[in-house]
């Protein structure tokens, strides 16, 4: 290690050693590279890896033969995948649980950010820890319980809406709603936790300057709330888009991966690389949502750049 | 007019707080159930229309704790045996006809979620405070680009990372051990840690470390002796975050564990007794697993704005 090294210009005045200090582009370098290191071994290497495997044909329960399981056939995988008829019904089912959920956690959260923002007493810190209290839950454990929760026999659920004995979890028409109830009821207070961050945000005296102009509720909302929240909305928009899009805990703990399952990228994808071992499939089916997310959060950011300025 | 007007935002006031009391208990509805499920007893789990009272029960957490096998008909314990018996296994047998055989699977899991979070939680963010520092303080060359290549690390969906580590760690022998989760975790926060530090830092004001420098510190000292001691906040919150993401964490360990270093979240769906899923049991260990993340959340609720948007906004 160079840094513990006695340098040759070692000061010995008064015959004492003194060692030269660490100079702080050593420091910094010792300070980043082991993080991104890990961060190249852990993330990068695999993601070059699964692009390699995305053009060939390989499967990870076979033994490695040069040639033969990594075969190299182009973009064989890719055309497969947006060929097939049923991936695009797994497509727009996606689609419909990232725009249904985020939808409604959007509308909730910003709703309930306002009514609270809106409320002066005490206990208003308290009411927003309970309510942000679902978000840092495992999500695989709470699907679980939402699971017993759903059940059509004996599940509260049915019982406090006063419905029959709907089968909420195993009948495919019906389980992609559950999942989204289930991620709008864990995730609206992030939206709500952002929006409220925003509407603090918002100077006073605009609102006063308003009041002296009489603008109505509805103008005053329209011109000074939205406008300024909108950043922060966008921001909580663009974190939930993404998550919903590779949610995977979620539907895994509500209703699992088999047969009934709704037909969600991420279950199909799991079910392609570690049930079927089509490995090499999968990385490309891997790739092909990367680059949905990258086309869609870039086109997000757009919009924020756009609203910052 | 004027008195009427009071009044009636006076009781606008109170509409609105008990509007927002209705939903807080209705949006806390599923954890009532969860706890109200872990104290039923054996046979009131699965009675329609639910009951909310009834005789609290603490079979379930008794058998999430230990493993168990059915007394075989014919040989039903004497009267003698059963005042024999531990005051557990009493009340495993009187629910639930069974008998308590060793401890179970559950305390084991449980072990290992502490281990593996509580030791990548102290590594990531021992790399992410001094990465931060250094992006912070100085000068790196393409800086920006290296933050956001650090972030979109954390924006991957573990899916499609998990195929090629899944090779890797076949080809490592790192699958379902300790050391290969908690790298992965490691790898999964510590962009998140490096960014939020980075925040905190960034707000600690640089003349200290100057006067300190002057007098001879080096930037080691400065470091560790300023700069530490006044980000300890944000270190501890940013702590807390990756404790509860990897306490969380699902996709990895479900793929990469199979029994030495299995989590919880990869354990508790999974278990089929010889009586069906359990319920009560998976309701009871569910409560015990989601706690440590309850504590923490309510600790951690001043930063909770700033850790979920990576330290993008602060409040």
């Amino acid at each position: 290690m160079s840094i513990f090294k006695k340098s040759k210009k070692n000061d010995t005045r008064n015959g004492q050693v003194y060692y030269r200090p660490m100079r702080d582009i050593t420091l910094l370098r010792l300070f980043i590279l082991p993080t991104i290191i890990l961060l190249i071994v852990i993330n990068v290497f695999p993601l070059f890896w699964s692009l390699f495997l995305s053009f060939s044909r390989y499967s990870a329960k076979m033994p490695n033969i040069w040639g033969t399981n990594p075969r190299m056939i182009g973009t064989i995988n890719y055309s497969r995948i947006l060929t097939d008829p049923d991936m695009w019904i797994r497509f727009i089912t996606t689609a419909k649980y990232v725009v249904l959920s985020v939808g409604g956690e959007m509308i909730l959260g910003f709703g309930l950010a306002l009514l609270i923002f809106r409320s002066d007493f005490k206990a208003k810190g308290l009411i927003t820890t309970l309510l942000v209290l679902p978000m840092t839950m495992s999500p695989v454990i709470v699907g679980l319980m939402w699971q017993l929760f759903y059940d059509p026999n004996w599940g509260t659920f049915n019982y406090l809406l006063g419905l029959g004995r709907i089968d909420w979890v195993s009948d495919p028409a019906r389980n992609l709603y559950s999942i989204v109830i289930v991620d709008i009821w864990m995730w609206t207070p992030f939206v709500m936790l952002l929006s409220i961050a925003g509407l603090s945000a918002i100077p006073k005296y605009l609102y006063e300057a308003a009041e002296i102009d009489r603008a109505s509720w509805w103008l005053k909302f329209r011109k000074i709330t939205l406008p300024m929240v909108y950043p922060l909305l966008l921001v909580a928009l663009i974190f939930r888009t993404i998550e919903a899009f590779k949610i995977f805990d979620l539907p895994m703990g509500i209703v699992g991966r088999g047969a009934v399952a709704p037909r969600l990228l991420s279950l199909h994808l799991y079910n392609v690389s570690f049930v079927t071992w089509k490995t090499s499939y999968g990385s490309a089916l891997g790739y092909i949502m990367l680059i949905i997310i990258i086309a869609t959060t870039s086109i997000f950011i757009k919009y924020l750049n756009k609203a910052k300025q | 007019m004027a008195i009427i007007a009071n009044r009636k935002r006076r009781i606008g006031r109170w509409v609105l707080i008990i509007v927002l009391i209705v939903i807080t208990f209705i949006y806390l509805i599923p954890f009532m159930y969860i706890i109200n499920t872990a104290f039923k007893p054996w046979t009131g789990i699965k009675v329609y229309p639910p009951t909310v009272i009834f005789k609290p029960s603490i079979g379930s957490f008794i058998r999430i704790f230990t493993s168990r096998t059915v007394y075989p008909p014919g040989e039903v314990p004497t009267e003698e045996e059963i005042s024999g018996m531990k005051w557990y296994e009493r009340i495993v047998y009187k629910e639930t006809n069974e008998e308590v055989v060793r401890l179970g699977d559950f305390p084991r899991r449980y072990l290992n979620s502490i281990i593996i979070c509580s030791i990548s939680t102290l590594i990531t963010v021992i790399l992410g405070t001094i990465a931060a520092y250094g992006f912070s303080r100085f000068n790196v060359r393409g800086k920006d680009d290296l933050l956001f290549f650090i972030l979109s690390t954390r924006m991957l969906p573990p899916v499609v990372v998990v195929i090629p580590v899944f090779l890797m760690f076949r080809f490592l022998g790192l699958t379902d051990t300790h050391i290969g989760l908690i790298l992965l975790y490691i790898a999964f926060n510590v962009s998140f840690a490096v960014w939020v530090l980075k925040g905190f830092i960034d707000e600690i004001p640089t003349e200290y470390e100057e006067a300190a420098m002057v007098d001879g510190y080096t930037r080691f000292q400065v470091f560790r002796k300023i700069v530490v001691p006044q980000a300890t906040t944000g270190i501890a919150a940013t702590a807390v975050f990756c404790f509860i993401f990897s306490w969380n964490e699902y996709a990895f360990a479900f793929l990469l564990s199979r029994k030495i270093a299995q989590t919880v979240p990869a354990w508790l769906p999974y278990q089929m007794g010889v009586l069906g899923y359990d319920w009560g049991a998976a309701a009871a260990g569910t409560f015990i697993f989601l706690l440590p993340a309850m504590v923490f959340t309510i600790i951690l609720r001043k930063h909770l704005v700033r850790g979920i948007t990576f330290g993008a906004i602060r409040k």
